[in-house]
């Protein structure tokens, strides 16, 4: 007969044996139930980055313009006059994979609270979300609950989100990712940091109640596999309030304002033992903390309930005695809790009591250094590791509205602008507020990258989110570097100049070679394109075991980039004005390896050209000068579906049509009409300019070193495309309908 | 001096302070605040007052501050409520007719075109009948009902401060109405964020003429 109980409940927390040997060595003796707990959740992959620290040492993380860098809540960069922006990506993919709305609403929460954890004032959220095929009904359920769960929450708190990027592939269908980001200004002066400092000073737990919801989501939805059935993990799946973070969020920035914190941080995954561990752990410190003071939602809650619990709205901070009353006023005032539950001790301990009887003690270092750090074993795997499936025929004939030719250019281009990775995600982004704070220069889809006013400092931002897993799974390396070219790509044509980037990376079970292989690779491929671009990695987090019996999702390395330019009024659109010429600049040489037209021809392979950073990066400094000078009518980087997709873009938002030839295109690079067409790769950015200043931007490009190419002259309402004889021709209309159409597929 | 009503949830009480000092002065006022002694005019503004939670504006319509509001409306004053503040002041009665969730039963944000109808009252004076204003909308409850015969009366009385244009009526507002005015047209709801249209840097200015007309509002004289 089964009890129910397991012969060794570290293993049923996700701690090996030889873990717990260590835990027992580091304490003398074994673990309580309280202290267990605390460590299966500190030593999980999650919070102990035990399969990835060692490789996110490779990443640059020194710049001029760096505030705060990663180990903090959230990094910063310096924008001017006493100002920084906060910025910081996280994945919440597990959570939403069990129940897409509430995952995908705390996601956002979280990252919220990492931010103003910091003592910046968030003021855009972006997000970056992996589904399987709208073909099936889990994921366009999965997708319109993660999408309305986000509206919620960022709607609902006041923060706009201003941009974001989705796609929609196969090995995603089983665990989908939800990804996202947060950017907040502060002023430098009155940012704070979350090290835990001088004994005898207090330690209050603010905002929410503390509840049995989300108890243990670190250990066991994010840092294991995705199994069947695990729709009985709700429960651990926490519910959020909006509203309670709202009176938290403004709560706090008043009591930094006033000076009043020692040390803040928020409670995140772990809930209060990570928080706390962290704090004390930073401050050189120990903490006593005593559960029966804990707010709690049900009193009968056990002590390591209290300490384990992930419930939402909660922060931490370290107060002087003499200011508690201030605290506590403050935060009656903004109607939200406050507690002190605790204090800073000098024992460099960590521990919990139970109205004052201890029934967890821990050394500090121990719970949250000395976890084991493990060797990867990467090795390549010997092909195309995923799915292969022919959908071309389909979506042609799905645009034409009967069936035709595939290998027809003009189908093939109005295929793939109804495909959802390509298709506009209006339907998903006007369910956000892209517009309060009164910042959003340029809305989602109106420009490459959100641009954001600073008046702190007179100037703006631009912000990007970026990753396309396919082409990480074609090959990490390149996938990964292209992961952050194309970000500074869509800055460049915003006129921005990088000033810092943020990482989640959403890979595998890394215990497998071909996983640990991919993360290997892909770190290096983020590695030397931060280097090369000179781009400071300011924070991240890392999301593994995204897999499940299906097998692994394509490695996806999300990067979040953050740059500044000095006048928003010159941020060239997407639209290019009747007459303009379109000049193609940068070193981009178009290939059909991992492009969406080989995913739609069942053709996916291993293998993608290998990037040559530094004409990308010359090309950028150029197409950065040609937007701050104002010249330009419009900028797009060349991605998804290739050159024509791109141009069909600008056409449909300029409401005009496009008359291109790219034989001079295809004599330079070589390869045929239709790679030219379709073919994608890093390095190209199409500008749209009067015909006037057009032979002055391919003169300024020659000065450059810059590879330039006129590829045509906006008119009329149609596309046509010449290729060497494979010519494009679409009705702009037709091609916007196609293009509008995610919506329908819902 | 314009007032913008601070209550816990609110999202856009910065931006509409911000808005309208571009052509006055402004301040916050916190929604346990009774005096409105000295304000010109006073906003409602948009978000999610007490999170929303029950039926938007239910809430908050019960705080000291929307007491003192109404009495501010009662004589005379000019009051502007856009988008979760039109909800409250639905809910307090001073403005006819509901909000109810969008037909979409979605959340929207989107620019649309508005066109001014010809209504009386302060907020009147900077806008002609027939303008058209481009303002974002961004709600989930914007659908605005009232039955028909009020409805009618409504339009007789010249109570219909806008309407979307037509074909850009995001959440199926009956008659296309998008901002009333009460009987005095002291009192204006709008679900469209005027507060977000003042700079053409972010999308339009055509939200101005609101702000400028709420600055030359006289402050009321209490009876």
């Amino acid at each position: 007969m089964s009890t129910g109980v397991s012969e060794s409940p570290h293993r049923e927390l996700g701690l090996t044996d030889a873990e717990y040997a260590r835990i027992t060595e580091l304490l003398g003796r074994d673990p309580n139930q309280v202290e267990l707990a605390m460590f299966s959740l500190l030593w999980s992959e999650h919070c102990a980055y035990k399969h990835s620290r060692k490789l996110l040492g490779r990443l640059p993380t020194d710049g001029e313009r760096v505030v705060m860098g990663p180990g903090e809540n959230a990094g910063a960069v310096d924008v001017g006059n006493g100002h920084a922006v906060a910025f910081k990506v996280e994945s919440h993919n597990h959570p939403s994979a069990v129940e897409p709305f509430q995952g995908a609403a705390t996601g956002v929460g979280g990252i919220l609270r990492d931010v103003f954890a910091i003592g910046a004032r968030p003021i855009a959220v972006l997000d970056s979300l992996r589904f399987g095929e709208l073909s099936s009904g889990r994921s366009r359920y999965l997708f319109e609950g993660a999408v309305a769960g986000i509206a919620h929450y960022g709607n609902s708190i006041g923060v706009p989100t201003v941009g974001g990027e989705v796609y929609f592939e196969p090995s995603y269908e089983h665990n989908c990712l939800v990804n996202a980001m947060c950017v907040g200004i502060a002023k430098t002066d009155e940012m704070i940091r979350s090290a835990a400092a001088g004994p005898g000073n207090l330690l209050v737990i603010m905002g929410a109640s503390t509840g049995r919801d989300g108890i243990g989501g670190a250990s066991v939805l994010a840092s294991a596999e995705l199994e069947a059935g695990d729709d009985s993990k709700r429960p651990t799946v926490q519910i959020g309030d909006p509203f309670e973070e709202s009176k938290v969020l403004e709560c706090c920035l008043e009591l930094l304002e006033r000076d009043l914190l020692v040390s803040l941080q928020d409670l995140g995954a772990a809930g209060l033992t990570s928080s706390a561990g962290e704090m004390a752990s930073k401050g050189g410190v120990g903490l006593d903390i005593d559960v029966r003071r804990v707010p709690l939602r049900e009193d009968d809650m056990e002590p390591f309930e209290v300490m384990v619990s992930e419930s939402q709205e909660r922060m931490l901070a370290v107060v002087e005695p003499s200011r508690l009353d201030e605290v506590v006023a403050t935060c009656e005032r903004w109607q939200t809790g406050a507690a002190a539950i605790g204090e800073i001790t000098d024992t460099g301990r960590l521990r919990v009591l139970d109205d004052g009887v201890e029934v967890g003690d821990v050394p500090v270092n121990a719970l949250v250094d000395e976890c084991p750090l493990y060797d990867l074993e990467p090795q390549e795997p010997s092909g195309w590791m995923y799915g292969n499936d022919e959908t071309l025929g389909e979506r042609v004939a799905l645009s034409a509205g009967r069936s035709a030719d595939a290998g027809d250019p003009s189908a093939i281009l109005r295929g793939l602008l109804g495909t959802p990775n390509i298709a506009s995600k209006q339907w998903a982004f006007e369910q956000y507020d892209s517009v309060v704070g009164s910042r959003t220069a340029r809305r989602p889809e109106a420009a490459d990258a959100a641009v954001l006013m600073i008046p702190e400092s007179d100037r703006a931002i631009a912000v990007a989110i970026d990753g396309n897993g396919r082409r990480v799974a074609c090959d990490p390396y390149a996938g990964a570097v292209e992961a952050v070219l194309e970000c500074a790509q869509n800055l460049a044509c915003a006129g921005a100049e990088p000033l810092g980037l943020t990482n989640c990376l959403n890979f595998g079970n890394p215990e497998k070679p071909s996983v640990a292989w991919q993360l290997d690779r892909a770190v290096l491929g983020l590695a030397d394109a931060c280097v090369a671009l000179r781009v400071p990695v300011v924070g991240g987090n890392v999301s593994l075991y995204n897999e499940t019996e299906h097998g692994p999702i394509y490695p996806t390395p999300v990067v979040g980039m953050v740059g500044e330019l000095p006048d928003p009024a010159r941020v060239p659109g997407l639209a290019p004005g009747e007459g303009d010429r379109l000049v193609l600049v940068g070193p981009f040489s178009p290939s059909l390896a991992g492009s969406e037209l080989a995913k739609q021809r069942g053709e996916l392979d291993s293998g993608l050209p290998q990037p040559d950073i530094p004409p990308v990066s010359d090309a950028l400094a150029l197409v950065r000068e040609l937007v701050r000078d104002g010249i330009l009518s419009a900028a797009h980087d060349v991605s998804d579906g290739g050159l024509a997709c791109a141009l069909a873009e600008m056409a449909i938002a300029g409401g005009v049509g496009i008359d291109a030839d790219l034989d001079p295109l295809v004599e330079l690079r070589g390869g045929s009409g239709e790679t030219c067409l379709f073919g994608e790769g890093p390095g190209g950015i199409v500008l749209a300019v009067s015909d006037a200043d057009a032979k002055a931007v391919l003169g300024r490009a020659e000065a450059a070193g810059v590879e330039a190419v006129d590829v045509g002259v906006v008119s009329g309402e149609r596309l046509e495309i010449a290729a060497a004889e494979r010519d494009v021709s679409v009705a702009v209309a037709d091609a916007e309908r196609g293009w509008r159409a995610l919506g329908d597929m819902l | 001096m314009i007032g913008v009503i601070q209550f816990p949830g609110s999202c856009d009480e910065r931006d509409a302070v911000a808005a309208a000092q571009r052509v006055g002065d402004a301040r916050l006022v916190w929604h346990e605040e009774t005096d409105l002694s000295g304000l010109d005019g006073v906003i409602v503004p948009g978000g999610f007052s007490y999170g929303d939670y029950l039926r938007a504006g239910a809430i908050a319509r019960f705080s000291p501050a929307m007491e003192a509001v109404s009495r501010f409306a009662a004589d005379g004053g000019a009051v502007l409520g856009i988008c979760n503040g039109f909800q409250v002041l639905c809910e307090a009665g001073l403005l006819p007719g509901a909000l109810l969730p969008n037909e979409g039963l979605r959340f929207i944000c989107r620019q649309v075109e508005l066109i001014a109808e010809d209504f009386s009252g302060p907020f009147g004076s900077d806008i002609a009948p027939g303008d058209r204003l481009s303002i974002p909308v961004k709600h989930m409850s914007g659908r605005y009902f009232a039955p028909d015969d009020q409805l009618n009366r409504l339009e007789a009385d010249g109570l219909i401060a806008f309407r979307y244009a037509p074909g850009a009526n995001p959440n199926g507002s009956v008659r296309d109405v998008a901002g009333v005015v009460n009987d005095a047209g002291n009192v204006l709801g709008l679900m469209p964020h005027p507060e977000h249209a003042v700079d053409p840097l972010t999308g339009s200015d055509d939200g101005l003429a609101l702000f400028r007309a709420l600055a030359a509002a006289q402050q009321p004289a209490p009876a």
